[in-house]
């Protein structure tokens, strides 16, 4: 049963708004009383996520679900899709053009960034389709 | 210690004041945002050489007390925009992030 429920359109190739979805949730959570340790676990996977979308899928939504024990955010593109979720998972792989590496992207911490502060993350990507993206940060007591 | 505090000893010049009684409680440096953005505390003090609107985003979100430019590298206008609007203090100094944080390890 969620409590509450935000939704996001992401434009895409916008870097100018890049992270403001992001910034809300963060706003909302702390406003909601959620303690700091779990709002930073889903400000920064969240945001990991919602700048992978503006690099590379041309933007999407974002729907986040806050329940009694968990907060669950899915992120949702029709960009290109990921080939191979595996290598992409890999620490310091990254596909992001120069222009985006010069704004201080492009590390290949996106990925593994999301799955050290996430306790669930799905990736269901088909290329040339899209890719959603499920992630559940549990709610510290 | 305080932003202004900090900012008086260091000899750092204001870009964006926004809070300036927020206390400094660490420090950190780095440019790469995803690596700042999982291991930067609250409180920090962020020695960076990037001055776009990506890295407000960074310090909004990773709670940093302010960020701190060196070299006197830039900041964009659109981050300056964003920092007035989201609080986020930003200052610069002519020496790099080396020599910046051997002096604040040494006032903390």
């Amino acid at each position: 049963m969620s409590l509450y429920t935000l939704h996001y359109d992401v434009p895409g190739d916008d870097f100018t708004r890049a992270g403001e979805a992001s910034g809300d949730v963060k706003a909302q959570l702390k406003k909601l009383g959620f303690d700091p340790g779990t709002v930073r676990n889903v400000v920064i996977a969240l945001y990991e996520a919602e700048i992978n979308m503006v690099i590379h899928a041309g933007g999407g939504v974002i729907d986040v679900e806050v329940e009694p024990d968990s907060i669950t955010m899915v992120l949702t593109d029709h960009g290109p899709g990921i080939p191979d979720i595996e290598l992409a998972m890999t620490e310091g792989y990254s596909t992001a053009p120069d222009n985006v590496r010069s704004l201080g992207f492009g590390a290949g911490m996106g990925l593994p960034n999301i799955k050290k502060y996430t306790d669930e993350m799905v990736i269901d990507s088909t290329v040339g389709v899209g890719t959603v993206m499920k992630l559940r940060v549990n709610i510290k007591e | 210690m305080t932003v202004k505090e900090l900012a008086q000893k260091l000899e750092l010049n204001f870009l964006v004041e926004a809070d300036a009684d927020r206390q400094v409680l660490s420090g950190y440096c780095g440019d790469l945002l995803s690596w700042v953005m999982s291991r930067a505390k609250e409180g920090d003090c962020w020695f960076t050489v990037m001055g776009n609107i990506n890295c407000v985003a960074v310090a909004v979100l990773g709670d940093c007390a302010c960020i701190v430019l060196c070299e006197n590298a830039v900041l964009d206008d659109d981050a300056r925009l964003r920092a007035e609007q989201q609080g986020v203090n930003i200052l610069q100094s002519e020496e790099n992030s080396f020599n910046l944080s051997v002096k604040l390890g040494k006032l903390l």
